[in-house]
């Protein structure tokens, strides 16, 4: 049999990958909008929120606005009267988002073409909180209890297999491994769609060079909209991760903080980037507190993962998978 | 820059009180509508809000006096909070009760320096409790401590009296709110034989996957909690995961809403909680409140949250500041009364149970009486569990006391400490 502490090591191991997925479903996001656009989207943790607000609100039939409509006409709606099925719902939300990442480009993005980064990220701090005062004055902020199917709880075969093993079962929840199989699937499917669609070239185009890209005839306001698009799935489905842990509540838009060192350890612009650094923040956070948190007082993860991010950024600045920029004089 | 905002969230606060007659008595609400923490927030604020209007629409305020609470948001953010009490103070402010422990530290210098009572049931410091030092600050009718001397009071009662050998564990807040009861738990943990082992959780707490992994492998008897916001789902969603039995997790008053039970569906059956005060609607303060304030349209929010547990909270915490604006008209023989009046109210308030019966809540809260020294109350509490079939809370014992053996040294050490550093004679003598 293997030492306890070994083991527990082990469990503790496995739980930071886990972890580590659930941190880079959020940093995916990023990723995405940054390596087309060269945009820091502030807003994608309220995204997320916007998102999983948009599919609990749909699934159950609630009526947007509805505070605002019983407020001025006296009325007193509620509900519409039905409750769809998840997957329905899923796709409906879909739609939204698709229409969210229209109208930010029609709205805000088409107005700043050609202006310098800050000033677009500058904006999306804007619509992080225009964001989550509509998602507060269409669905309320009461917290929402999200049931898409997805099953929690600790997995029994995991226990049972490391129970004969190794003498101790290891805990492993049941949502991280949908959420680990679920982003394998993302990372598969966005990978495809960059390398053997149409649009994925032209959004690949764009990340390259813009001006190339318009050169050739791809329209980059589409472009944007495509990725703002794909970037507000990725939110739905972190939102519905995340959300299925906690209930849906605006603390989901903090979610965003454990995907910055996930991003400055893994790169702006790397898909793969974004899951092995989500990993590595994941088990490191998790190690570190097992091993030195007891020693110095605990709850070292938050800080944490920004000492280990800025320890790799100290020998790769561009992050382990980005982009090394040289600039020449 | 600053100024500048102080200034417009004045105008803008102003322009939402417009009307208000000068005589009027002004209470200012300063809630969390908005951000992280708006679950807990807006049934807190609705409750506070709705027991003036129905003061105001049933009995035309408190001795004839309307009452107004202009609201400012603080989003749970200690700077916003006292940009709120900064712009509002002005209005001629009697008593803040702004339900964030970060603000009230922040507040109880200036609320000194500044001649205004602070309010604050249930959380806030502590120390406050003593009325030697803290001249200004209320926080009736039970604190931190108190709370978790009562958990532990319960547990000792569930176990024949005896916790010798036992684990405790206590999980929390990693800031100031949830670090008050350890040391409160580190004597009772001598006095009773059990070992405590503490295990902080950073804010918001959406991750708590190691401190679970912890609890799992070192298996503690109990698990005493001192959570807020996303934390608590979250916490009883992990108990839950690692099959933890409920029924050994029990949680503060903070810690013990819907809120956050619900998204745990089944497994956050059996939870318990701490409660200041009784729960559901069946009370008839309830029937007044539908009458006067919900079917004629004048609840505060979405007038969805009454007879939640923090909507009765915030109830609860009006309903203690009227009756000290009423003490303090009688006291001052008028019923224009100013702050400094309103916070010898608060010293003089005495509650029984015969006035909570008579004000549309018999056995809500518990009786108490406030004195020179004692700005504290009596810190019982009683146990809520949580039945996820019935969706509901119901109280599962009586009123518990906590051990003033070992509270009340705590108590003069601490606020001792604050005299010293602030430069307070302490007073009452």
């Amino acid at each position: 049999m293997l030492p306890d502490q070994l083991v527990f090591a082990m469990e503790v191991t496995l739980n930071g990958l886990m972890a580590g997925v659930m941190y880079a479903l959020v940093a995916l996001g990023f990723v995405l909008i940054f390596k087309a656009s060269g945009i820091f989207n502030y807003a994608q943790g309220v995204l997320a929120l916007f998102a999983a607000l948009t599919l609990v609100g749909l699934q159950n039939g609630q009526i947007p606005f509805a505070h605002v409509i019983n407020a001025a006409f006296g009325t007193n709606l509620h509900h519409f009267g039905w409750t769809l099925p998840a997957v329905v719902a899923i796709a409906l939300t879909a739609l939204v988002m698709v229409g969210v990442a229209w109208l930010i480009e029609r709205l805000v993005l088409k107005h700043l073409i050609n202006q310098e980064p800050i000033i677009l990220f500058m904006a999306t701090i804007g619509l992080a909180y225009f964001l989550e005062g509509l998602g507060d004055v269409m669905w309320g902020a009461d917290i929402k209890t999200l049931d898409v199917g997805l099953p929690q709880g600790i997995s029994e075969t995991v226990e049972t297999v490391t129970a004969n093993w190794l003498g101790y079962g290891f805990f492993i929840d049941k949502l991280d491994i949908v959420a680990a199989l679920v982003a394998a699937a993302l990372v598969a499917a966005l990978t495809l769609f960059s390398q053997y669609t149409k649009y994925g070239r032209a959004l690949r185009a764009v990340a390259d060079d813009h001006q190339a890209a318009l050169s050739v005839g791809i329209s980059l306001r589409f472009v944007w909209v495509l990725v703002w698009s794909i970037a507000g799935f990725v939110a739905l489905i972190a939102g519905i991760m995340w959300g299925a842990k906690s209930g849906v509540q605006f603390s989901l838009s903090l979610i965003a903080l454990k995907a910055l060192p996930v991003l400055m350890l893994g790169g702006f612009t790397s898909i793969p980037g974004a899951i092995v650094g989500g990993l590595i923040i994941g088990m490191g956070e998790k190690l570190f507190e097992f091993f030195a948190g007891p020693l110095i007082g605990g709850a070292t993860e938050n800080w944490f993962a920004y000492v280990l991010a800025l320890l790799f950024l100290v020998f790769r600045p561009q992050g382990l998978f980005g982009e090394r920029i040289i600039e020449r004089v | 820059m600053r100024k500048s905002f102080t200034l417009l969230a004045a105008a803008a606060i102003a322009a939402g009180t417009a009307g208000a007659a000068q005589a009027d008595l002004v209470v200012p609400n300063l809630s969390y509508r908005t951000g992280p923490f708006a679950a807990g927030g807006i049934p807190y604020a609705d409750g506070f809000q709705d027991y003036f209007t129905l003061l105001n629409e049933r009995d035309g305020g408190i001795g004839g006096e309307k009452v107004q609470t202009p609201e400012c948001e603080t989003a749970y953010n200690t700077e916003k909070g006292v940009e709120c009490y900064e712009a509002t103070k002005g209005m001629g402010a009697l008593v803040y009760n702004p339900l964030s422990t970060g603000i009230t530290y922040q507040l109880i210098p200036k609320m000194q320096a500044d001649g205004i009572t602070l309010y604050t049931p249930g959380y806030g410091r502590t120390s406050a409790a003593n009325g030697k030092v803290f001249e200004w600050v209320f926080n009736y009718p039970a604190n931190y401590w108190d709370g978790a001397s009562v958990a532990v009071k319960y547990l000792l009662d569930q176990n024949g009296g005896s916790l010798d050998g036992k684990k405790i564990a206590l999980l929390y807040h990693n800031s100031a709110y949830g670090k008050e009861p350890i040391r409160t738990l580190e004597e009772l943990s001598k006095k009773h034989g059990f070992t405590l082992s503490t295990l902080p959780i950073d804010s918001p707490g959406q991750e708590q996957k190691s401190q679970w992994l912890q609890v799992r492998r070192e298996k503690p008897d109990f698990v005493i909690f001192y959570g807020w916001g996303v934390m608590n789902s979250v916490a009883i969603q992990e108990a839950a995961n690692i099959r933890f039995p409920m029924e050994n997790f029990i949680g503060i008053w903070w810690s013990g809403s819907e809120n956050d039970v619900q998204a745990a569906g089944a497994g956050a059956h059996g939870y318990k909680s701490l409660t200041m005060h009784g729960v559901g609607a069946d009370y008839p303060v309830y029937a007044d409140l539908k009458q006067y304030v919900h079917d004629a349209g004048k609840a505060a929010g979405d007038g969805s949250n009454a007879g939640t547990v923090l909507y009765s909270r915030g109830m609860y915490a009006a309903m203690v500041i009227a009756e000290a604006i009423r003490k303090a008209q009688e006291l001052a023989g008028t019923s224009a009364v100013n702050a400094a009046q309103v916070r010898d109210g608060f010293e003089a308030l005495e509650i029984t149970e015969a006035r909570m019966a008579e004000l549309g809540l018999p056995d809500f809260g518990q009786p108490f009486a406030a004195s020179c020294e004692d700005h504290g109350g009596p810190g019982m509490a009683r146990l809520q569990q949580w039945d996820a079939t019935a969706q509901k809370w119901t109280l599962i014992s009586d009123w518990i006391s906590p051990d003033d053996e070992v509270l009340a040294p705590l108590v003069a050490e601490d606020s001792a400490a604050y005299a010293a550093e602030a430069g307070l004679t302490q007073r009452c003598n």
